[in-house]
């Protein structure tokens, strides 16, 4: 039998719910793995022994007692340090939060709860999720388990960073442009970002309201469906939660796409890729296709605009949103005499220099003069983004393609130029622009031994069909089983 | 140049950001090169194109104006810089 670290959510829990093991030694084992190899990693912001061993207990009393606490049954989770936690510490990695304690929990934490799970802790990214590489964290960069001298990708680096070196089973990101999918391509392990409106935001920091999602990360596509079924479905303290009734999505991974139609945008095998990530992806489309799979050319003609799109709009929202960190209520406070004073010195020495930068791109294309020619123009070629979408999925089921055009970089080695940074998300920020669902899974690695991501996307609300596609995809391949050597 | 440094000095004015110089002038060269970048918008004809704020088509949810929530006054209190009683504590607004 392998390291209780080591096991699928799914097998945790059904361990759990049988008695076979206790919640407390799931939860001791992620916890003795945490501080076995968080130091060289620095996946977690905040660890959360006291109440996930209590937790544990707790539900292990519950089992003794005959009840079913749920499909996952005393499983160790970790989230994203943007996501409230009723008591533990929420920082979104940035000093201006640094002290800030939720008075209550996200309904997707709340959720995880109802479901049985455990949470181990709270998981490094880039301050706000503002990045793409977690290196814009407070509190220091979060390592690639698979090379410690490259990054996880970002936002949601810990996340993905947690879920493949084994400090748990499972773990919730935030995906406003990528920020799932591409540490999860970058670390080798699978995540979602669902539709807009698909789960729940409330007491999820905000970044870019119009386009931020909460996302699954683990080791399996089952696992991800597992996870998806606990958190999704509407909300009514968050009126874009849909009110749509959430399907099993275990239950539709029938390992087939016989008679899936699957297009492969034009747009997205460009110059510059990393060879071996083309040969990847390209393999993969065909083993898809000698599953059963139809491959079509299709063509989303938008795609170079999409980065500026992103950016305006995004960081628009952002400087909105972030508005309200002022020191006045919660956060850092800067004291000083005069109000205005204040709101200024505290920003200023609350924000690094992302969050900044990103405040002020936003500020400038909202600002009186510019509003045309930026956010408005960016709102047009956003609709103009998603008719490309629309038009692709009417024949096809869902579209292929690679996740990033890189594998992971190294640390310090997009810093200096933050365009070439934001050049990372170029795969991945459509599908938020047009508000679709999209998958990432392991189909490779390349000659240094660093992972490589398939992307899957689909219609809204078809998350059943994105995560049937990876799911036979992984039943023909070996890719998501290989774990980085720490 | 797409942007000057007096803009930006503006625009730092505009989101409440005090700026040291040596982040005033980082911040023009970034947002200058970015914003350069970005330029290529312009050359795509959106005459007749509407402007997408956000991708929902399910209307607006709606749901009694009934409170939900538990009181939390200390749970948010704790978190206040300053604070005097049940009050959060600010500089002196009004002269």
């Amino acid at each position: 039998m392998s390291a209780l670290h080591e096991l699928s959510l799914r097998d945790a829990a059904e361990r759990v719910r049988r008695r076979q093991v206790s919640a407390v030694d799931l939860t001791r084992a992620a916890l003795g793995r945490i501080a076995a190899v968080d130091p060289a990693i620095g996946a977690f912001v905040t660890a959360n022994e006291v109440e996930a061993m209590a937790t544990a207990e707790a539900i292990d009393r519950r089992i003794a007692a005959g009840q079913d606490p749920g499909p996952l049954a005393g499983v160790p989770v970790g989230v994203k340090d943007v996501i409230c936690t009723a008591g533990l510490r929420t920082t979104a990695a940035s000093r201006i939060l640094e002290r800030f304690v939720p008075a209550y929990d996200a309904t997707v934490v709340a959720r995880l709860r109802a479901a049985g799970a455990v949470i181990v802790g709270k998981l490094n990214c880039d301050e706000f999720a503002m990045g793409s590489s977690t290196e814009n964290s407070a509190v220091g960069s979060t390592r690639n388990p698979w090379d410690l001298a490259r990054v996880p990708g970002g936002s949601s680096g810990g996340s993905a960073v947690a879920v493949a070196a084994g400090e748990c089973h499972a773990s919730l990101g935030t995906d406003t442009g990528g920020s799932v999918r591409l540490p999860a391509a970058f670390c080798g392990v699978v995540g979602l970002k669902p539709t807009y409106g698909r789960v729940s935001r409330y007491g999820v920091i905000a970044y870019a309201s119009s386009l931020d999602q909460v996302g699954p990360v683990a080791r399996d596509v089952a696992d991800v469906a597992v996870v998806l079924e606990a958190i999704a479905g509407h909300d009514p303290a968050d009126s874009t939660a849909a009110p749509r009734t959430v399907p099993s999505y275990l239950g539709a991974l029938d390992g087939t796409v016989r008679g899936l139609r699957l297009g492969l945008p034009r747009e997205y095998f460009v110059e510059g890729m990393q060879p071996e990530v083309e040969a990847a992806v390209r393999a993969a489309v065909d083993e898809l296709e000698k599953l059963g799979a139809t491959i079509e050319p299709v063509s989303l003609p938008h795609t170079e605009y999409a980065i500026a799109t992103y950016y305006l709009v995004a960081t628009a929202e952002a400087s909105s949103n972030l508005a309200r960190y002022d020191g006045v209520r919660y956060g850092l406070r800067e004291a000083r005499p005069a109000l205005g004073e204040m709101y200024e010195t505290t920003r200023a020495a609350g924000f690094g220099p992302e969050v900044k930068r990103r405040i002020m791109l936003g500020t400038y294309a909202l600002s009186a003069g510019y509003y045309d020619a930026y956010y408005l123009k960016a709102q047009q070629i956003r609709t103009l983004i998603r008719l490309d979408f629309q038009k692709a999925l009417e024949t096809c089921d869902a579209l292929v393609t690679p996740v990033a055009p890189t594998t992971a970089f190294r640390l310090g080695e997009k810093t200096a130029d933050p365009l070439t940074m934001y050049l990372s998300d170029i795969f991945t920020i459509s599908v938020n622009l047009a508000g679709l669902p999209a998958l990432s899974v392991p189909c490779g690695f390349d000659r240094t031994g660093l992972p490589i991501g398939l992307q899957v996307i689909g219609r809204p609300f078809e998350e059943a069909t994105v995560l049937r596609v990876g799911h036979a995809y992984e039943q023909a391949t070996e890719w998501h089983r290989r774990r980085p050597p720490l | 140049m797409a942007i000057t440094r007096e803009e930006v000095r503006r625009v730092a004015a505009l989101a409440r950001l005090r700026l040291e110089p040596a982040e005033e002038e980082r911040l023009t060269a970034d947002l200058d090169h970015i914003l350069e970048a970005f330029a290529r918008l312009a050359a795509v004809d959106t005459s007749a194109v509407p402007p997408t704020a956000h991708v929902e088509d399910d209307r607006a949810a709606f749901r009694d104006d009934a409170v939900t929530n538990p009181p939390a006054a200390e749970g948010l209190l704790a978190n206040a810089p300053a604070r005097d009683g049940r009050f959060f504590r600010v500089p002196k607004i009004i002269e």
